[in-house]
């Protein structure tokens, strides 16, 4: 019977799949069906519309800008590149509770994180404490990776050496006299960058890993004391290097610079009259960037953006807009078959 | 293994090219050798029979297939990025990176190919080791071997229904006439047999021949393709040389049959055989839609160097504005700056690579994918499959499924395509007097209609062959007519074995005999005036003026059969090995009914007789029938050896299927041809009395005499007797005006009855023969075989020299009547007609048949409908033929622009035959003949040769720029069918020679609907959207980056991580437009078939077009503007990092380029769902596990925790919900208001779809009201009509008289129409 297979040896399978015969769902997109889709999407997107909008509309924002191109800005003699460690004063005041935890940043614009070059120009080997890495930096760092004589630069490569430099003091003006508002420096960087991407060498003191290399050229303090007053805040885990190299993604771009949660100050900045001491060392006038700081808190959508919020009312009314349209052409133009 | 010198070995192969190239090779037998080594085998310099078709041999794949692959432009221009990339200036990070994707697509192309040369091996592997038999000299007898083990110079032995392993030359034969005949159908596709001579002299005929005995040299030319053509004489050792010639040469792939045995001696192996030099692989051809493809990659570049150039301006003007050096801008390691205009030229280059996948290049292996998961579906349709003959629909050309969907016009061959090509005897006249045969007819008609056909009760007696005819047949009584019915039905289940070898089906070998004709018969065979009654020598003419070859049903070698098992390969030999497969295989026989269901379409009587024959073979024949024999003369008495040589199982094989079913029809009266040697036609009359005429001369049929003729001498009278048979107008201006003294003043009349008579018979579409006799005085005879001598002697127009002979003799014939033969339509080919011109399809007819045939078949087949307009053009000069084109184009203008012809269906049609049509294809008429087909719906060309047939079809291809399809099944044909855009073969009667020039192959003329009308229209729909949406796939995402460069100072930076990118189109997005390809429907099958017009979506332009490619640019550039400022105005002015603003963005296109297909999805299987959910799937893993294990990998790129981060954050989901809806929008609502504004028909389609069955019939009707769905009309018997005057210079409607139309409402296709509306001159 061997004979018999052999005769319809040639038949095509009689399945479902070979025969593309498979069940199919076949949507079909006429007006009719899609008005009730429409209605329902465009209050959802309303609803979220206004949940996002009152959100934002919640959240305060203060943006001063320090850049003192200006005459009268109070940072003017400190725009001068020739001028070196030049202190400023920037006086603002707050009308009403800011409430907390306020966040501090400092904004930058045109200012290109996301420059191709300057973005790959760093070692990542060397950032997670690979001793290798401090003797060889990586070719993406070149030319920050060597100095004049061939002395390895740690940490190495354009993002580290440009590092925002500018430091800033708040006080709050009581009865004439400043009170140091104190700011938090601890967790403003990504966890995982504090704890897995960026380590220090497992030498101790960490200042030994540095021997044989120097400091990024415009660094004035080599990287194992950036912060004088907390041993553990220094080398790559500082939290100020950890900010900064988390490259931007846009050119005017803000970055969290402390956090004002302590003691008085944890339910927010109150009314008053507040002082800001900068110390302006970080040049932007090569590239006409505005220097800014920037007080805000945050909610659980982050930082204030009405876009979001607005956006969803759009196009939430735009749905309902549409299913309107639709029934209108679906009264019209109906197929017989639809009822 | 003795150790050679290389010198040795170098002198040995200069030796061998020198052999191989050498004009004449000698050849000397391998015997005396056997054994030996290879250095002493006198032929070890020709190649072995073994044949390898690989393009890759397993060690050299890689590098070959790398080297085939780098002529794709696509691959080039890849490989030119990958260069680009390590070029220093351009400052690409990772350009090993810039590898995956080649690598990654030339891997896919690479395992395609080596997965099609797998195939190819495995054929190959099939073929060499196909078991035959050469002569061993140790075993001293023919012992079985494989093919592959066969060398030049070994004696191989071939047995009947076998296929010739090598060439070979033929030594020895088991006919004692050293004759053996083989069937070629595998090269050329003919089906005749043709007769090999074997080598006189050289053997001494032996009833064995002793291979070893064989001590001459065969010199032969080198090897060449020419079929026809061989040259070699054989040395013999007394250094006599006998010359052979192609006749005596057995070509590797044909069959041998006929003959029991043959023994040849191997001159071509393996890639030397004729058949193998013949053998060009696969054809490329290049569909409409990548040509027009192609056209649209050329913009893409466009667009790509234009956003390259945006770039490069950009990053220079951004240089430009600075006052200083930044800090964020990057020296180089000597800390220096290239100037601005610099670095903008080589922003250029490095933009190119970012914006690469602009072009589309994973586009082309897509496509390729496609194809063949589109070809596996094709093949795959069980609709297509054909139970007959055990085969499915075969795509040959890979590349141009899609364009099946486009076709506009069909050609079409008659022969064979639209009819069966199996010629059934189905009336005749005599003497003046018509013989309708209704029994007969009435035998077809149950065969056609096989589910009514079991309660049919034959009231008249079936003849049984094996009884021979009777004239008691009218006696038998009612049991035993009970008993025969009974008989019949069994047998109709047992006999439907799948009948591979022509003419032997019942249907055609079985006539039923005209009750009036065989009393007439009777009278006269009784009352002894036999030896000059017409009736008798019409059959007798019937019986022997022909070249049909007798051949024993011998049952078939269990050997044999195993060759068929081969037969559904891809390749054409292999394929052709079906030959072998006889219809006489009793296991066939047995256990085939099994798979069958009852209503098979054939009886057959002769399969239950065959059986007993298997059992007994001789004792059936041997009883009292020899002694009939003994009044032969001595040529016939060795076919009397025979033992199995009996009236019933005798079949013939005939070089044409009319001159079978003749012979057929004189057996059914009696006249049973009982064998034909070179000398002598031996005729069983109905007393069984065996008469055995000697053949004195055959005049063959040629083209310009359009008849034969056979001249023999009458073993009772010795008179010399021509027998003639012939188109009718070829003998009506030949007959003579003298017969037998009674009849004279009589013939004219018979003359004029016959010629009504064949007129009526070309209006039913029966194929006439004209049948005559001619007594030749032994003086002419004697004089007329001096010139006949002189005229075969001679050496200048020997050809023409006895064509003049032969026309010499055919003079003052006596007509004794004319026969009707059927071509019956095949299966549902009206309905398949009508369909495909529903489909806007314009369907011609090429045929070689004569103009009253063809406009018969095609009122038969629909392609002519009833009130059609028939435009008759024949013209004798091209005067002539101009002014009828110009006046005949002029009043079809004017018609097609009267507002009153608006809305009748009234079509026109063309008929011209083939010199006419040579004239207005000339290149000054082409024009005004091409805009005139253009007006026509039908054009049937007769009388049109292959060169004619293909030239046709390439003028409406080149003028009319036109989608083209031909079809057609035999060798004539195959110059049309790759002519067209797609050639479609059938593999029917005629053998494999059209298969083998084919596209697609398919087994019926009716699959051509499924496949064009469903496949078609799949194919092109699929592929052309699955194109579209890869362009806007490839622009959407492309865009984003482009987006991204005003904001990082066209810096050529990307905010996504580059693993990713190339993960994103290589895994993330590639899977579900490839499945959309294959598996997509946007209607289903039914509704595709039950309203044809549907087709005309892909037609011309079809979907695929310069609108709908910008649109979805268009769309794409709105997506991606989308896509990407919406990320970009959330994440505005706050502390987002460049990774983490790119996420959202890379996870919001995934959405948004899989939710745009899932719009353009139709049809969502089990397998849509999964590709798409395991994309989306596949895309959250990969990203997540590679950013979770990614900490410094790879550097630049960093994508360390970034996804993680942001799916912890709510406005992660929020933005990619707004921004995906908002993306999507415009497409979508355009969908919806178009299709409830202005649906397209696809989309009512669609909505019809989902009606239940009862209210979608409804519609359907409804909806195609407008069209007649009459039923066709099949053509019954009818007394003839009065004869029409022919005038042929004249452009006529086909017109009829009144008298006709009411004097035969049973004939078909009468036009009524045109009668009031004809065409003025």
């Amino acid at each position: 019977m061997v004979k018999e297979e052999k005769e319809i040896a040639n038949r095509p399978d009689n399945t479902a799949f070979t025969q593309q015969r498979l069940p199919a769902w076949q949507p079909m997109l006429s007006a009719g069906i899609v008005i009730p889709g429409f209605v329902l999407i465009g209050l959802a997107f309303i609803g979220i519309g206004v949940a996002l909008f009152v959100t934002s509309r919640s959240i305060t924002v203060l943006e001063i800008d320090y850049t003192g191109i200006e005459k009268d800005s109070a940072c003017f003699k400190c725009s001068n590149a020739d001028v070196k460690n030049c202190v400023c004063n920037l006086e603002f005041s707050i009308d009403s509770l800011f409430e907390g935890p306020v966040f501090f940043y400092y904004g930058l614009s045109n200012y290109f994180q996301n420059y191709r070059k300057y973005a790959a120009s760093r070692d990542d080997e060397q950032l997670s404490g690979d001793l290798d890495a401090f003797t060889a930096p990586s070719d993406s760092c070149s030319p920050y990776d060597y100095n004049g004589n061939d002395k390895p630069i740690v940490p190495c490569g354009a993002i580290a050496n440009s590092m925002f430099n500018d430091t800033f003091v708040l006080y709050r003006v009581v009865n004439g006299a400043n009170k140091l508002v104190p700011l938090d420096g601890k967790g403003i960087a990504w966890w995982t960058d504090y704890n897995v991407k960026f380590r220090n060498p497992s030498v101790t003191p960490l200042k030994n890993a540095f021997n044989n290399t120097v400091k990024p050229i415009f660094w004035p303090k080599p990287a194992y004391q950036l912060d004088a007053s907390d041993p553990a805040n220094n080398g790559f885990i500082n939290q100020d290097f950890l900010v900064w190299m988390r490259r931007a993604a846009l050119p005017d771009f803000r970055k969290l610079y402390r956090r004002i949660t302590d003691g008085e100050y944890a339910k927010g900045l109150p009314a008053g009259n507040y002082s800001l001491t900068i110390a302006y060392n970080y040049p932007v006038q090569s590239f006409e960037g505005r220097k800014k700081v920037v007080f805000s808190n945050v909610s659980w959508m982050g930082g204030k953006n009405e876009f979001l919020g607005i956006a969803y009312l759009v196009v939430g009314s735009l749905c309902v807009l549409m299913s309107i349209v639709m029934l209108i052409v679906y009264a019209k133009f109906k197929f017989p078959e639809e009822d | 293994m003795m150790w050679r010198s290389p010198l040795a070995l170098v002198r040995d192969a200069l030796r061998g090219q020198r052999a191989r190239e050498k004009d004449l090779r000698n050849l000397a037998s391998n015997l005396p050798y056997e054994g030996l080594e290879k250095v002493k085998q006198p032929n070890r310099f020709f190649p072995g029979n073994a044949i390898k078709t690989t393009k890759y041999t397993l060690l050299l794949f890689i590098p070959m297939n790398l080297f085939e692959q780098f002529h794709r432009l696509a691959n080039i221009y890849f490989v030119g990025l990958v260069i680009l990339n390590f070029v220093p200036v351009v400052n690409a990070f990772q350009p090993e990176v810039a590898l995956i994707p080649i690598c990654v697509i030339m891997t896919l192309t690479a395992l395609k190919d080596a997965w099609e040369d797998f195939r190819r091996y495995q054929s190959d592997r099939k073929r060499n080791n196909t078991p035959c038999f050469i002569y061993s000299r140790k075993e001293k007898k023919f012992s079985e071997r494989s093919w592959k083990e066969v060398r030049v110079g070994d004696f191989v032995k071939v047995f009947s229904n076998e296929i010739v392993p090598a060439d070979l030359l033929l030594l020895h034969t088991s006919d004692p006439n050293g004759v053996c005949h083989i069937e070629t159908s595998n090269l050329d596709g003919e089906t005749n047999l043709k007769p090999r001579r074997a080598v006189s002299g050289v053997c001494v005929s032996d009833p064995e021949f002793e291979p070893e005995s064989f001590n001459s040299v065969v010199v032969c030319e080198r090897p060449n393709n020419n079929l026809n053509h061989f040259k070699c004489y054989v040395e013999k050792p007394d250094k006599e040389k006998v010359g052979a010639g192609i006749e005596s040469l057995l070509l590797r792939g044909c069959t041998v049959k006929n003959t029991d045995h043959a023994v040849g001696f191997v001159v071509y192996a393996g890639q030397e055989t004729k058949s193998m030099l013949n053998n060009n692989g696969p054809r490329y051809k290049r569909s409409k839609l990548e040509r027009k493809l192609n056209i649209d990659v050329i913009f893409c570049v466009i667009l790509l160097l234009s956003m390259c150039f945006v770039g490069s301006v950009g990053h220079f003007l951004w240089l430009e504005e600075f006052p200083d050096v930044p800090p964020y801008l990057v020296p180089d390691s000597n800390g220096h700056l290239d100037s601005p205009g610099l670095s903008g030229f080589y922003m250029f280059f490095t933009m190119i690579i970012l914006l690469q996948i602009l072009i589309p290049s994973s586009l082309y292996v897509s496509i390729e994918l496609v194809k063949i998961g589109q070809i596996f579906f094709i093949t795959n349709d069980a609709d297509l499959y054909d139970e007959e003959t055990d085969s499915r629909v075969q795509c040959k050309a890979l590349k141009i499924t899609e364009d099946l969907g486009q076709i506009e016009y069909i050609f079409s061959d008659k022969t064979g395509t639209l009819t069966e090509n199996k010629m059934v005897f189905r009336r005749c006249s005599i003497m003046g007097t018509e013989y309708p045969h209704k029994e007969n007819a009435i035998r077809l008609a149950v065969l056609e209609e096989p589910e009514s056909g079991e309660e049919v009760i034959f009231n008249q007696r079936p003849q049984l062959s094996q009884t021979g005819w009777s004239l008691h047949a009218e006696d038998t009584n009612p049991e035993e007519m009970q008993h025969h019915h009974d008989n019949r039905r069994k047998s109709r289940v047992t006999g439907s074995a799948p009948s591979d070898v022509a003419f032997s089906s019942p249907l055609e070998t079985e006539v039923i005999p005209d009750r009036k004709l065989l009393q007439h018969i009777s009278r006269v065979e009784s009352s002894g005036s036999r030896k000059t009654d017409p009736y008798l020598d019409f059959f007798l003419g019937l019986a022997i003026c022909n070249t049909v070859v007798v051949s024993m049903a011998t049952a078939e070698r269990q050997r044999a059969s195993r060759f068929s098992r081969s037969r559904q390969t891809n390749n054409p030999l292999d394929t052709l090995s079906n030959v072998a497969k006889k219809p006489f295989s009793l296991r066939h026989i047995f256990t085939s009914w099994k798979n069958k269901p009852k209503r098979s379409r054939t009886i057959s009587e002769d399969s239950v007789v065959e059986e007993e024959h298997f059992n007994a073979p001789v004792k059936i024949d041997g009883s009292g029938n020899t002694d009939g024999l003994q009044t032969c003369s001595l040529q016939a008495s060795s076919n009397s050896n025979d033992p199995a040589r009996t009236p019933d199982n005798v079949t013939y094989e005939a070089e044409s299927p009319d001159e079978a079913a003749l012979v057929y029809a004189a057996k059914a009266y009696g006249f049973t041809l009982l064998a034909r040697t070179p000398h002598s036609v031996t005729v069983r009359l109905p007393s069984g009395e065996d008469l055995v005429f000697e053949l004195l001369d055959t005049l063959t049929f040629d083209f310009n005499r359009k008849r034969m003729s056979v001249l023999v001498r009458h073993p009772i009278t010795k008179e010399c007797v021509l027998y003639t048979k012939g188109a009718d107008y070829a003998i009506m201006e030949l007959l003579g005006t003298s017969y037998a003294e009674h009849l004279r003043g009589k013939q004219k009349n018979i003359a004029t009855d016959t010629q009504h008579h064949l007129d009526f018979y070309g209006k039913e579409g029966l194929r006439t023969l004209c049948f005559t006799k001619k007594v030749v005085s032994k003086k002419v005879y004697e004089s007329w075989l001096v010139c006949r001598r002189n005229a075969l002697a001679a050496i200048d127009n020997r050809e023409e020299l006895v064509m003049e002979t032969s026309v010499q003799l055919e003079t003052e014939l006596t007509l004794l009547g004319a026969t009707g033969i059927e071509d019956r339509l095949q299966e549902s080919v009206p309905d398949t007609v009508v369909a495909l011109r529903e489909a806007g399809i314009r369907v011609w007819v090429l045929t070689g048949d004569k103009p009253e045939t063809a406009v018969n078949i095609g009122y038969a087949c629909r392609l002519l409908e009833e009130e059609d307009l028939v435009i008759n053009m024949s013209c004798k000069n091209k005067l002539e033929c101009t002014s009828i084109l110009d006046c005949t184009l002029e009043e079809v203008k004017r018609y097609s622009e009267d507002p009153r012809n608006v809305d009748t269906s009234q079509d026109i049609a063309l008929v011209i035959d083939g010199r006419t049509l040579t004239m207005a294809l000339s290149s000054d008429l082409q024009d005004r003949f091409v805009d005139l087909a253009k007006h026509c719906r039908t054009v049937l060309c007769c009388r049109v040769t292959p060169l004619q047939k293909s030239r046709v079809v390439k003028v409406v291809r080149e003028k009319l720029k036109v989608m083209t399809l031909a079809v057609g099944d035999g060798a004539n044909d195959v110059n049309m069918i790759q002519a067209a855009d797609i050639g479609v073969g059938i593999s029917g009667q005629e053998g494999m020679q059209a298969v083998m020039a084919s596209d697609f192959a398919i087994s019926r003329f009716k699959h051509l609907k499924k496949l064009l009308l469903v496949h078609g229209h799949w194919c092109y729909t699929r592929l052309a959207n699955m194109i579209i949406y890869f362009f806007y796939k490839n622009v959407a995402y492309v865009n984003l980056l482009f987006w991204y460069q005003f904001f990082c100072g066209f810096s050529a930076a990307t905010m996504i991580d580059y693993w990713l990118m190339i993960f994103f189109n290589l895994f993330f997005t590639s899977v579900p437009p490839i499945m959309f390809g294959i598996m997509d429907q946007d209607i289903s099958a039914e509704m595709l078939l039950g309203v044809p017009e549907l087709y005309r979506t892909g037609q011309g332009a079809g979907e695929y077009t310069f609108t709908t490619f910008w649109v979805s640019i268009l769309d794409a550039f709105y997506q991606s503007l989308v896509g990407f400022f919406i990320p970009y105005l959330a994440y505005q002015d706050s502390d987002i990092d460049i990774f983490t603003f790119g996420t959202p963005i890379n996870t919001i296109s995934l959405f948004t380029i899989l939710l745009h297909l899932s719009i353009e999805i139709k049809a969502w299987t089990v397998v849509h769902r999964v590709t798409m959910l395991g994309s989306v799937a596949l895309y959250f893993i990969v990203t997540l596990a590679y950013s979770a294990m990614c900490v410094t990998c790879n550097p630049p790129s960093n994508p360390y925790w970034i996804l993680h981060s942001q799916m912890a954050d709510p406005m992660f989901y929020l933005l990619c919900i707004i921004t995906t809806v908002v993306a999507l929008l415009p497409r979508y609502m355009f969908h919806v208001l178009r299709n409830s504004i202005a649906p397209s028909p696809l989309m009512q389609a669609r909505r019809l779809d989902r009606l239940d069955a009862s209210t979608r019939d409804e519609w359907m009707k409804e909806w195609r009201s407008f069209r007649g769905l009459g039923q066709v009309r099949r053509s019954r018997l009818s007394p003839p009509p009065s004869p029409t005057l022919d005038t042929p210079a004249d452009i006529f409607p086909q017109s009829p008289t009144a008298s006709d139309i009411m004097a035969d409402d049973l004939t078909l296709n009468v036009i009524t129409d045109n009668c009031q509306r004809p065409v003025h001159m």
